[in-house]
């Protein structure tokens, strides 16, 4: 297994996209959230910002880079046939999917922190000029404060779990183009669909399903009885879709042909 | 001494490097890739299948807790020019045979609302009620068809803080003079009747008249119904707060002071009839609350409601069953990408470019080959679900907007032209790029991402979603707006509820200028790079 972990360690960091990529993440991911938090306009308070949502929401950026590192991760092998030679150095399939998994999931792990820490520096910064302050009754954006410790830290394993759900994906469907497709596709339609839908109980479910929906509850530092699930079940409902995906990918890895 | 030799040519036809052939060649390369007709088909597939499913799960009744078991959602009345409409005011009348003229001074207007929404024990006394004037309060005079719900109408109003204004037929408004009305700054209006037309007037001291509109009501019987009405909607606060757009408030009630009433003309010389036109099933209010009071000629006219066009909250519109549009625009921007990124991977762009030097017309025969696929395969797929999704809608109760063809027609078009323009720009992004996952994640981002946080409450400060739905390509889902957003109605017009800020096709040309800058970047590297 040490081996199987260089070895991809070795694939990840010798390839100029995924470092570019993730880099490309930690500064559109502040960025955004930067310019969400500048955007507030909240004279003498009273309105409903939830101050850690505002200032991470560049995580619908960064969800999407991730992604790409993930997918790419795995049918960049496919494209290039080299996952024969994968294969042939390391028979025992699990063993590739979760070497990839452990570097991909390191490296995103690292990549989330920076970023989450940026923005979280950057929206307390910015939105502390736009009167979102503790005097006003919102809260405090440091760190040292326990629900915004649990949005970043939250944050910061969502884009992990992305990464995971994106290479549970494209070990399934090993193109590029289309796993990526159905990446996003998970993500992004069904909160659409639920805005579509004005059945209440199908709202709420499709809500409670949604990956990307559910996963960034665990953003919400006010109005959590209004949520359908708790920050911590949101992401629990993400991390059952990427372990499902990475089940899948392992499945079919294991009995497939390569 | 050697002869001069003729140089050899070859027997050899021009090549054929005609744009035809070309066209020719990418629509075999589209064809014979079983994936991509593949896709193609389970993109339309989505396009259907998620407007049954919307549909299917839509259900609309009216159903209280004093009346569990509701029909379905009535329809609301429609106006002359076919919209739907809120037809509810307190009308004090009398009949008007012929030509004629009615004059008033309006001394006063002022309301009560609650700004609580109504409780579900039905009626709310006034007592409790505070006082003050909605923006959009209306008492003045009307001359209208009948005391048919939607039936045509012309009238001179005061408002609460819009001045004096004329409207008729629901969608035409006027502003005439600013100002609120009081006993120290009364407004005179006056309506003239010649036919079909009628004609507004106000003045500040009844005796310099000034012309507000004409309008022009097509069929108007011969004997109209002309009187004093007054009428409010209910008090409404939206907040566009950062986080969250919400509208919450009370019922409210209106009251006019008008006096000085005189009338000219074809007049029936009876008493005065006060009816209510029309009380909305959700107004709390008690019938003695509307009413009028008559002390010579000076009337007390009280009513609640509005005439306004009512958008389509009430029910659903097609643009509804277009749910199925985003993931038909994933599947589409996917095979647009692939079309050119798989040439790379396989070698086959040398074969390509060997075979047809001008790169340009390469990437052109590809974008009109993918576009017309594109537009074809997803205009079938519109036309099944529009159909389809309203009849499910139906059969769930829910009364569908009223479209002309030619707006149904501008949002089936309208859709399958934006998948296909989406799938151009998506082609031209991966002949810049050559990395399909990169390429799919880039326009996917600029397409349906500014949608998402533009539509999902809770997510940006409101303010900037309209930045984004006004620049990035998402404008172009303005084309499935149905609705158009009135001035003279108050209401939440944000993209969350279906109102863009831009025109349809505006929103579309966005689109457009997207897609031509990424094909004319991709051709000019094109010809700059190797291959």
């Amino acid at each position: 297994m040490r081996q199987s972990l260089h070895a991809e360690w070795t694939k990840l960091r010798t390839v100029a996209g995924p470092g570019w990529l993730l880099l490309a993440a930690i500064a559109l991911t502040a960025a955004a959230g930067a310019i969400a938090a500048n955007a507030v306009n909240c004279p003498g308070g009273g309105c409903q910002v939830d101050p850690a949502k505002v200032s991470l929401t560049g995580i619908y950026l960064g969800q999407a880079i991730v992604a790409i590192v993930a997918v790419t991760a795995v049918s960049g092998e496919y494209s290039t046939g080299m996952i024969r030679l994968t294969l042939t150095a390391t028979p025992r399939r699990w063993q590739v999917l979760a070497a990839k998994a452990a570097v991909v999931g390191a490296a995103t792990l690292v990549t989330g922190a920076v970023a989450a820490l940026a923005s979280v520096l950057a929206g307390g910064l910015l939105l502390a000029r736009h009167g979102i302050v503790p005097a006003h009754g919102y809260e405090a954006l440091s760190l040292g404060n326990g629900t915004i410790l649990r949005a970043a830290a939250g944050s910061v394993l969502y884009l992990a779990l992305i990464a995971l759900l994106g290479l549970g994906v494209a070990t399934v469907i090993r193109d590029s183009a289309v796993a990526i497709g159905v990446v996003l596709g998970l993500l992004y339609l069904f909160p659409i669909i639920a805005s579509f839908v004005s059945d209440p109980d199908w709202h709420r479910h499709l809500n409670q399903i949604s990956p990307m929906t559910a996963g960034l509850y665990v953003q919400a530092s006010t109005g959590l009885r209004s949520l359908p699930l708790t920050p911590w079940q949101g992401l629990g409902v993400l991390a059952i879709w990427a372990a499902g995906a990475m089940l899948g990918g392992g499945l079919l890895l294991r009995y497939r042909d390569a | 001494m050697s002869t001069t030799t003729v140089p050899y040519r070859p027997e050899q036809h021009a090549g054929r490097d005609g744009f035809g052939p070309l066209l020719r060649a990418e629509w075999t390369k589209f064809r014979t890739v079983r994936g991509w007709g593949t896709g193609l088909l389970v993109g339309c597939l989505l396009i259907v299948g998620l407007g049954a499913l919307t549909g299917a799960n839509s259900v609309c009744s009216d159903a209280t807790p004093q009346n569990p078991n509701g029909v379905a959602c009535p329809a609301p009345s429609t106006g002359p020019g076919g919209e739907w409409v809120d037809d509810s005011f307190y009308f004090v009348r009398q009949p008007l045979a012929g030509n004629g003229s009615i004059t008033v001074r309006v001394t006063s207007l002022t309301g009560l609302y609650g700004t609580h929404p109504s409780q579900a024990a039905g009626i709310v006394p006034t007592a409790g009620m505070v006082p003050g004037v909605q923006p959009w309060s209306k008492a003045g005079i009307i001359i209208k068809a009948s005391a048919a719900q939607g039936s045509a109408y012309a009238a001179m109003m005061v408002t609460g803080s819009h001045g004096v204004r004329m409207q008729w037929d629901f969608t035409h408004d006027v502003a005439g003079l600013a100002g609120s009305v009081s006993a120290a700054s009364p407004r005179w209006l006056r309506l003239t009747r010649s036919g079909d037309v009628i004609s507004g007037y106000d003045s500040a001291d009844g005796v310099h008249w000034t012309l507000v509109g004409t309008a022009t009501l097509t069929g108007l019987p011969a004997t109209a119904q002309g009187g004093l009405f007054a009428t409010t909607p209910g008090h409404t606060v939206i907040s566009n707060s950062p986080g969250t757009t919400s509208a919450k408030g009370g019922p409210a009630l209106a009251t006019g002071v008008l006096d000085h009433v005189s009338r000219q003309g074809a007049w029936a010389a009876g008493r005065w009839t006060g009816q209510e036109i029309h009380r909305p099933l959700d107004n709390p209010l008690p019938a003695s609350a509307m009413g009028f009071t008559q002390a010579g000629d000076r009337f007390t006219v009280s009513g609640s409601g509005d005439i306004a066009p009512s958008g389509a909250e009430a029910g659903s519109t097609a643009a509804q069953t277009l749910t199925g549009t985003f993931a038909g625009l994933i599947a589409v921007v996917v095979i647009g990408v692939m079309f050119i990124t798989a040439e790379y991977r396989r070698g086959l762009i040398l074969t390509t470019f060997s075979a047809s030097p001008r790169r340009g017309r390469v990437l052109a025969a590809k974008a009109i080959v993918l576009a017309a696929v594109t537009f074809v395969a997803s205009l079938i797929a519109i036309v099944i679900t529009i159909p389809l999704g309203e009849h499910l809608l139906r059969e769930n109760g829910n009364p569908i907007f009223p479209l002309t063809a030619l707006t149904e027609a501008q949002i089936a078009g309208g859709t399958a032209a934006l998948l296909a323009v989406s799938a151009v720009l998506a082609l031209a992004v991966g002949a810049l790029l050559r990395r399909s996952a990169g390429a799919v994640t880039a326009v996917i981002a600029c397409i349906v991402l500014p949608y998402l946080l533009a539509v999902l409450p809770g997510v940006l400060p409101g303010g900037a979603e309209e930045w984004l739905v006004r620049v990035t390509p998402a404008a172009a889902f303005a084309i499935q707006q149905i609705v158009p957003a009135y001035p003279q109605v108050y209401a939440s017009y944000t993209p969350g509820s279906g109102y863009f800020p831009l025109a349809p096709w505006a929103g579309f040309a966005v689109l457009c200028a997207w897609a031509a800058l990424a094909l004319a970047l991709a051709t000019y590297t094109l010809h700059r790079r190797d291959v």
